[in-house]
């Protein structure tokens, strides 16, 4: 039956899809193939997900070589939420990406470029669902050397630049990832992670161990910009295409979170990292100052693309600090932030996306009177503003409320003060670009300017529903986040 | 003493270590982008030496069953590493075509020169 097969499947369609986006003729072929590739690994993903929920964890043997030997793929409630966050929110934004990338980029070049997102695709999931330490660094960097790709086809000749200097960094990030592999691998002589989680608890607090750690987590929090190691994220959100940024800002940072839960809570355990090295503190402290510190900066942008760029590496920060709590309502508040943070960022980028559209730019001037000249992309970029900073009956308020929740079940209540004081920074802002589109006349000599076509304004409204939806009915993210979590942290109280 | 004989007998790590820093050395100091991905490929290279070298077994042979051969170098690593290196390839590919680029939009390869024109921008 196909339906255990489901498993390899995932990551088959899209891999496959990739190469045959080349032969296809230059027109919506390509765009149209990447797009039912997209969509059959978003239903995979759900029904997987479906099934998970219900059945329990499903393994799949890649080749039929038995687990510990053969690469295993395991879906657990943890992956499983994953997937289906990372498909769901690459569909919606491929039917955005026909008329902005066609914009941006021009026929000659689509059908490469639906090729590269495919592999950028079909890698995140990779790493997702795979449970081989080797692997996931294979797909990761299968992911990585397209995501430069997607970069370096930016309009601005500095995307080239972002993009090489993510390559140097994602580099070392990913070097980083196989030394620490390399060192478990040769204390165990097993890359499995279920078999490692059970090798590596025999060698207590070996230094070999303590390595591989050190080297696991600083690659995995380079991949997911944890602050201060963020540095490549801004200018490749700023200088990427519309469509991309949208959708590298929900899923590649979100999957670099996941690798970091994986290696932190899977292999080497919850009692080993937060009772014997504590690395919650740590965690915790960077992702305060990276709150703050990111928010600041983004407060005093110009480009409306880098503003967001800063705030989603703020954004990692509530994340991780989640995380760092290692109580069931904290994992469970960063994952849910996960879900909430990939919905908010695909929204906000893709109005955005519609303002480059329509105006070619995403400075702050030129959003000047697009409040009344585009008025369905205003309030779509209003709404995801808003569920950013997370008022009540958005996705965002759920993603504060449950990280407040968990802070406050600590007792760490000045920081969950600084949380909502850092929800302040957010209205700052974001009202620097709601400003003058409301409240300034579009310059003089502006040509007229019509809304978004209905394309665009469908994918980001798709989006913006879902901001809303996840915000009142929130059984299916935080019901997900919290099976997930209850799975990682099974018999650990810290 | 432990010193000189912790260096006889592991100088194969230490070579690792003298190569992945100088290789971390230069991408870090040098704003030539062409030598940056050298750096980036000797960075990578030490990996590949490091892995390589603690799969070799003290006495073992290479790993095929001959008759009176008991123990073999662990194969597994060998083939981990050659799915690395053509990750490495691919890394060192994609990072020089993005310099042929960055060359034919900026006219120079060097981070601090590109750095001023791009204030412009």
């Amino acid at each position: 039956m196909i339906s255990e097969h489901l498993p390899v499947l995932q990551v088959v369609v899209p891999l496959i899809a990739a190469p045959i986006c080349i032969l296809l003729r230059r027109d919506d072929t390509a765009w149209g193939l990447a797009t039912l590739a997209t969509w059959i690994s978003f239903i995979i993903a759900g029904s997987m997900f479906v099934e998970v929920q219900s059945a329990g964890a499903l393994s799949y043997a890649l080749g039929s070589w038995p687990a510990p030997w053969g690469i295993q793929y395991l879906v657990d409630p943890l992956n499983a939420f994953v997937l289906l966050v990372v498909s769901g929110v690459s569909a919606v934004v491929m039917l955005f990406a026909r008329d902005s990338i066609l914009d941006e980029l021009g026929r000659e070049r689509e059908n490469l470029f639906y090729c590269a997102y495919l592999l950028v695709f079909a890698g995140l999931l990779g790493v997702t669902i795979t449970h081989d330490a080797f692997n996931l660094f294979v797909f990761l960097e299968i992911s990585s050397l397209a995501t430069y790709v997607l970069i370096a086809a930016g309009r601005d000749r500095r995307a080239l630049v972002a993009s090489f200097q993510y390559l140097i960094i994602g580099t070392i990030g990913a070097t980083f990832i196989v030394l620490g592999v390399g060192f478990l691998y040769a204390m165990t002589g097993t890359l499995n992670m279920a078999d490692l989680a059970d090798r590596v608890r025999a060698y207590d607090t070996n230094p070999a161990i303590i390595v591989a750690y050190a080297f696991l987590v600083i690659g995995a929090t380079i991949k997911l910009a944890l602050f201060p190691l963020h540095l490549w994220l801004p200018n490749a959100y700023t200088f990427a295409p519309s469509m991309v940024s949208a959708f590298l800002a929900a899923t590649a940072t979100k999957v670099g979170f996941y690798v970091l839960m994986r290696f932190v809570f899977t292999v080497f355990g919850p009692e080993f990292s937060f009772d014997t090295l504590s690395v919650g503190l740590p965690l915790a402290i960077l992702a305060i100052v990276g709150i703050f510190a990111t928010s600041i900066v983004a407060i005093f942008q110009n480009d409306v693309k880098r503003m967001l760029a800063y705030s989603s590496v703020a954004q990692i920060g509530y994340m991780v600090l989640g995380m760092s709590l290692a109580t069931t309502t904290g994992v469970a508040a960063g994952l849910i932030h996960l879900f909430n943070h990939s919905l908010i960022k695909a929204a906000l980028f893709c109005s955005v996306g519609c303002i480059v559209y329509r105006l070619g730019s995403s400075h702050i001037n030129s959003f000047a009177g697009a409040g009344r000249r585009m008025p369905w992309t205003m309030a779509a970029f209003c709404a995801g503003g808003v569920s950013l900073i997370g008022l009540p009956m958005t996705a965002g308020f759920i993603s504060k409320w449950y990280i407040i929740l968990a802070l406050l079940e600590r007792g760490w209540w000045p920081i969950a003060v600084l949380l909502v004081v850092s929800s302040i920074l957010a209205v700052i802002y974001i009202w620097r670009a709601v400003e003058p589109a409301y409240f300034r006349e579009p310059p003089a000599d502006a040509g007229p300017v019509s809304e978004a076509p209905l394309v665009l304004l469908t994918a980001t409204w798709i989006l913006v529903f879902a901001n809303i939806w996840f915000g009142i009915e929130t059984s299916l993210n935080v019901g997900g986040a919290f099976a997930a979590a209850e799975s990682l942290l099974s018999g650990y109280a810290p | 003493m432990d010193f000189v004989d912790g260096f006889a007998t592991h100088y194969n790590y230490w070579i690792v270590i003298i190569l992945m820093m100088t290789g971390f050395y230069l991408v870090i100091a040098r704003p030539n982008m062409v030598k940056q991905l050298v750096g980036l490929s000797l960075f990578q290279g030490s990996m590949f030496i490091l892995y390589i070298s603690f799969a070799y077994v003290t006495g073992g042979s290479a790993p095929i069953i001959v008759e009176g051969e008991q123990s073999y170098a662990n194969p597994l690593p060998h083939v981990l590493i050659l799915t690395a290196i053509v990750v490495g390839i691919s890394t060192t590919a994609v990072g020089l075509a993005l310099v042929v680029r960055i060359h034919q939009a900026f006219g120079t390869i060097e981070e601090d020169e590109i750095h001023d024109l791009t204030r412009e921008d």
